[in-house]
């Protein structure tokens, strides 16, 4: 029996190799700012512990499984009627519970570290950024500089940003996985979620929690881009982009995806998502557009964003 | 509503499943006139109210929807094996991740777990039966119909498309419009009142019907984890059914419980949802635990190691599943102090599963192990669980969580506790008391065969999602780019998931080739090794009376204690006296069918029906209430002659 198990324990020990081979390979491994190596820290301080906890598990399987199968030679040491022991019983109570608090301590530390800017960079005031998730796109707006975009975002390298989360439809969740982990994005409500990228670079932002058809393609870029350069853009898009209109705004709540935009100023003058739930909802409502379903004869053409025919937005 | 909205149109898929339906049905009632088995059907298994008939029913019911949910996993994983493809669009996967989510957990593997529940917990103690039969046979019934309706969804009208979780405001009118959330709201109502019953059933019948002798600490380890399960249904139960009928009712009368209009709250209903939810996962995972329990003890040829300890691990397990729900939502940006009190509790409850993996390993310490294959299952589960339970640990650290949240390496955590732990759990029980419902074993060599192609296949398709969930992909994506470069682990982790496919046909093959070639079982012990009482029966499968003279129990194991001693199992004539046993009732089959009626109606809309359904359910109530029939007895020289006692 155990010889033919030993192809796969070869075949297990080559997968471990290139699984975590490749292990910087993974985003999440393989972070781009403070936020996000603190949580590989942790990730990776923890995978020590349950490597330990398979390699004892496994240890004491294989012995046992192979020490008192049914046809060894020596069946003097078969003791039917054993029924526990309570030193090794405490031991197997005391040492999980050391993990348990090995395990807690750190977690406890990050999860309140998380709560406020990097530390590395508590000197730099953070650049505040909201971010409004409506299916399926992203409008970020920079109140500062009265600038808004959709579906990306400059960010200054080496700065923490504060970003405020809402949205104005379905939960949603923000992530930007090589910056740090994700935080939901809630109609009527305001979360606060802080980052920092330390290199320029471009990174992948998405919306990972489940909200309807166009969940998948509900991304955004993150540019990390050098001060002096972030300040110049905020300048220029100030100057230059178009003002955003309530009319494309409210084409904007409709159900959707949409091309990334830039624009002059900022929805926050008509409307906080944070505090006014039900805003898309009457949007749509007021724009005739009655909720389908999918399986039904209308399905097919109705709710189609219709923002891409105005001329205003120019992508990027 | 137009037809073209009943009906779901427009995709291959769909056209060929209303095809099979249409066809199975044909010839299901073409087998039953043809071969005059309407009243074999109706007097044998709708009227039914034996337990071990209702769970045969459960466990029949579950290994169909396996299927069922398994298709639509391999429909996912085909969508899912190769960037950008084109086999399923964003809408149908939406349906279908939800369709399996739900399916799986509600409808295959609490049904599988109550049915093995039902077939063995009455043997187990020495009881006749359960202590309300009746209710047993409406749980049944109610949970086929829920099931039943939910999976039409799929050709009429639409399936859900919100998730198993079915998050507000996204299930909601206003972005989940048409019929589909609809039925997940009735098909889990309905069928959740079958759970509720079950809970209800099992826990009187644990508590009062034991045999004379067994005490709470001589209870074997799954009937405990039964008693702990059913304390937890108890529970947990009545949030879901609260929960259900609220977004019932903002989906059908307008009301705000959980709309983004009005004062709504939607995260209510995820708090709602996970309060009943964790302990859900509870209710799936701890029967299983006592399945495991059985096997090793039986097959390590030991007593179980640390019993009350194990006991009482389960004991806390089940309280602190009610403690932990908020790490389903780290998040949400509850706070630093929420999130530290959430983790710690979830980190708790992992030191007594921790507990229990050491007790089943030092059980076969000293142990005589041989590597049947129920045994092979219970060794697969302490393998595998192992890495969903560390990884479970993982996810508790809610700082890291949230790189982990809505990723792959949940889908893969999840998966490996609830395949390697409740499926894992129910084809060992199955495989282990087959011979007490059918008199047969299933095939060994070919079970060996299912065990191996399900195992490694379950490897291949979950362990490389780790990998892709700590690469950044996100759960419940329809389809990823090329650039992103998952391309290869999905590729390995389909291959995987066919592999499981293989084995699950493999294991309905055994089914028949078992069914056709066995070998008859004579004696009620038919592994040779049983210890609990279900194995005191005097032939294989037990008279629909169970046993013909109530046992005494002295100790634990009391079985392994008459093998030793070698007392004779048969009754002795003096001691068998007439038994008393309930009726047959159509009752419930006839109320559950105007449930149907009922939540077929509400699910569209069309209120008259809804309300003649429940009318319909409301007489079934008054019937069973004025009914006077108070069972029969069975007589002496029945039983004596069932016994084949020749005196
Ligand atoms: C037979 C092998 C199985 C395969 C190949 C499989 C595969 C999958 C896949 C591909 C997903 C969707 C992932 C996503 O898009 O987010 C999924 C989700 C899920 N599976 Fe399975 N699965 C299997 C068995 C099971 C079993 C046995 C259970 C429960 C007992 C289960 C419970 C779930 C749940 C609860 C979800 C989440 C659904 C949701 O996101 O709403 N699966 N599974
Ligand atoms: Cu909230
Ligand atoms: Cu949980």
């Amino acid at each position: 029996m155990f010889k033919r198990l030993r192809p796969f324990f070869a075949l297990g020990l080559m997968l471990s190799v290139f699984f975590l081979g490749g292990c910087s390979n993974y985003i999440v491994l393989d972070p781009k700012g403070p936020v996000g190596a603190q949580q590989k820290d942790l990730i990776l301080y923890s995978i020590g512990f349950m490597a330990l906890i398979l390699l004892v598990v496994y240890i004491l399987f294989t012995v046992i499984v192979i020490k008192y199968r049914e046809n060894r030679k020596d069946m003097s040491n078969w003791e039917p009627e054993q029924e526990g022991s309570k030193k090794l019983e405490i031991l197997w109570t005391a040492i999980p519970i050391l993990i348990t608090i090995a395990l807690a301590i750190p977690t406890i530390k990050t999860i309140y570290d998380l709560e406020k800017p990097p530390q590395a960079s508590a000197h730099k005031e953070p650049i505040v950024i909201t971010a409004t998730a409506v299916d399926w796109k992203w409008i970020f707006s920079y109140p500062e500089q009265g600038i808004e975009t959709v579906n990306y975002i400059n960010i200054p390298e080496d700065r923490p940003v504060e970003f405020k989360l809402t949205s104005a439809d379905s939960m949603s969740s923000f992530w930007v996985p090589e910056l740090g982990g994700q935080k939901y994005a809630m109609p009527g409500m305001e979360t606060t979620l802080y980052l920092q990228a330390d290199h320029k670079g471009k990174f992948a932002g998405r919306n990972s929690n489940f909200n309807g058809e166009g969940f998948t393609h509900q991304i955004f870029d993150v540019n990390s881009v050098s001060q002096s350069d972030f300040d110049k853009w905020a300048k220029d898009t100030k100057s230059k982009a178009p003002e955003l209109s309530k009319k494309q705004y409210d084409q904007l709540m409709l159900q959707g995806e949409a091309k990334k935009m830039t624009f002059s100023s900022t929805h926050l003058k008509w409307v906080d998502h944070a505090k006014d739930r039900d805003y898309a909802v009457k949007t749509r409502e007021r724009l005739g557009v009655v909720p389908q379903n999918p399986h039904g004869s209308k399905a097919k053409d109705a709710n189609k964003p219709e923002q891409d025919s105005h001329g205003e937005s120019h992508s990027h | 509503m137009k037809w073209d909205e009943f009906f779901v149109t427009g995709d291959p898929l769909i056209y060929g499943a209303d095809v099979s339906i249409g066809l199975t049905v044909i010839g299901l009632l073409f087998y039953l006139t043809y071969f005059k088995k309407w009243q074999w059907l109706w007097k044998e298994w709708l009227t039914t109210v034996d337990h071990k008939k209702l769970g045969i029913m459960y466990i029949a019911s579950a290994v169909l929807m396996l299927f069922r949910g398994g298709v639509d996993a391999l429909l996912m994983r085909t969508q899912l094996a190769v960037p950008d493809a084109k086999f399923l669009d964003a809408q149908h996967y939406n349906e279908i991740f939800t369709t399996h989510g739900t399916i799986m957990i509600i409808f295959m593997a609490m049904p599988f777990l109550i049915g093995l529940i039902n077939v063995v917990i009455p043997l187990q103690i020495g009881a006749r039966d359960v202590a309300f039969p009746y209710l047993n046979a409406v749980s049944f019934w109610t949970f086929f119909i829920g099931a039943m309706l939910f999976n039409i969804s799929f050709v009429i009208g639409g399936s859900p498309s919100a998730g198993w979780t079915a998050y507000m405001p996204l299930a909601g009118n206003e972005l989940s419009p048409g019929p589909g959330q609809n039925y997940y709201l009735l098909g889990l109502q309905i069928a959740g009142i079958g759970t509720l019953l079950t809970g209800i059933n099992f826990l009187v019948t644990i508590l009062k019907m034991r045999a004379p002798g067994m005490t709470l600490f001589r209870m074997p380890m799954f009937t405990w984890s039964a008693l702990i399960t059913m304390v937890i249904i108890v529970f947990a139960f009545p949030i879901l059914t609260v929960a259900l009928a609220l977004m019932t009712f903002d989906r059908l009368f307008g009301a705000h419980f959980f709309t983004l209009q009005g004062a709504g709250m939607d995260m209510l209903w995820a708090n709602l949802f996970w309060l009943w939810g964790h302990p859900e996962v509870y209710i799936v995972i701890l029967p299983a635990f006592g399945m495991f329990s059985e096997i090793i003890s039986t097959f390590a040829r030991k007593v179980l190691f640390g019993y009350k300890a194990m006991v009482w691990a389960m004991v806390l397990i089940a309280a602190y599943s009610f403690l932990v729900w908020v790490h389903h939502f780290f998040t949400m940006g509850s706070g630093a102090a929420v999130n530290t009190a959430f983790s710690i509790s979830t980190m708790l409850i992992g030191i007594p599963t921790g507990i229990k993996i050491f007790n089943w390993l030092f059980t076969m310490y000293k142990g005589k192990i041989s590597f049947t294959t129920p045994m092979l299952w219970a060794l697969g589960f302490i393998v595998n669980f192992v890495v969903g339970g560390v990884t479970g640990v993982m996810l508790a650290m809610a700082a890291a969580d949230y790189q982990y949240h809505n990723t792959y390496f949940l889908v893969s955590h999840f998966h490996y506790v609830l395949i390697a732990g409740t499926v894992f759990g129910c084809f060992a029980g199955l495989v282990f008391w087959y011979p007490k419902m059918f008199g047969y074993k299933l095939n060994e060599r070919i079970g060996k065969w299912v065990f191996w192609l399900f195992m490694i296949g379950f490897n291949v398709c979950f362990f490389p999602q780790y990998f892709l969930g700590l690469d950044g992909m996100p759960r419940r994506v329809y389809t990823y780019s090329a650039a992103s470069g998952w391309g290869d682990l999905n590729m390995v982790s389909t291959v995987g998931a066919f592999l499981m496919g293989i084995g699950f046909l493999a294991l309905v093959y055994n089914i028949y080739y078992s069914f056709r070639y066995s070998e008859r079982e004579n004696t009620g012990d038919s592994w040779g090794l049983g210890r609990t009482l279900e194995w005191a029966t005097t032939s294989a499968v037990p008279p629909h009376y169970n046993f013909a003279v109530t046992p005494t129990v002295e100790g634990l194991d009391p079985v392994v204690a008459i093998r030793n001693d070698k007392k004779e199992v048969t009754p002795k004539l003096a001691d068998i006296k007439p038994i008393h046993m309930p009726d047959n009732s159509g009752v419930p089959f006839v109320m559950a069918s105007f449930f149907f009626v009922a939540g077929f109606g509400l699910v569209f809309e069309w209120y008259w029906m809804g309300i003649v359904g429940l009318i319909g359910v409301f007489i079934t109530l008054i019937i069973r209430s004025f009914d006077k029939n108070e069972g029969y007895y069975v007589s002496v020289d029945e039983i004596k002659e069932t016994e084949r006692i020749t005196v």
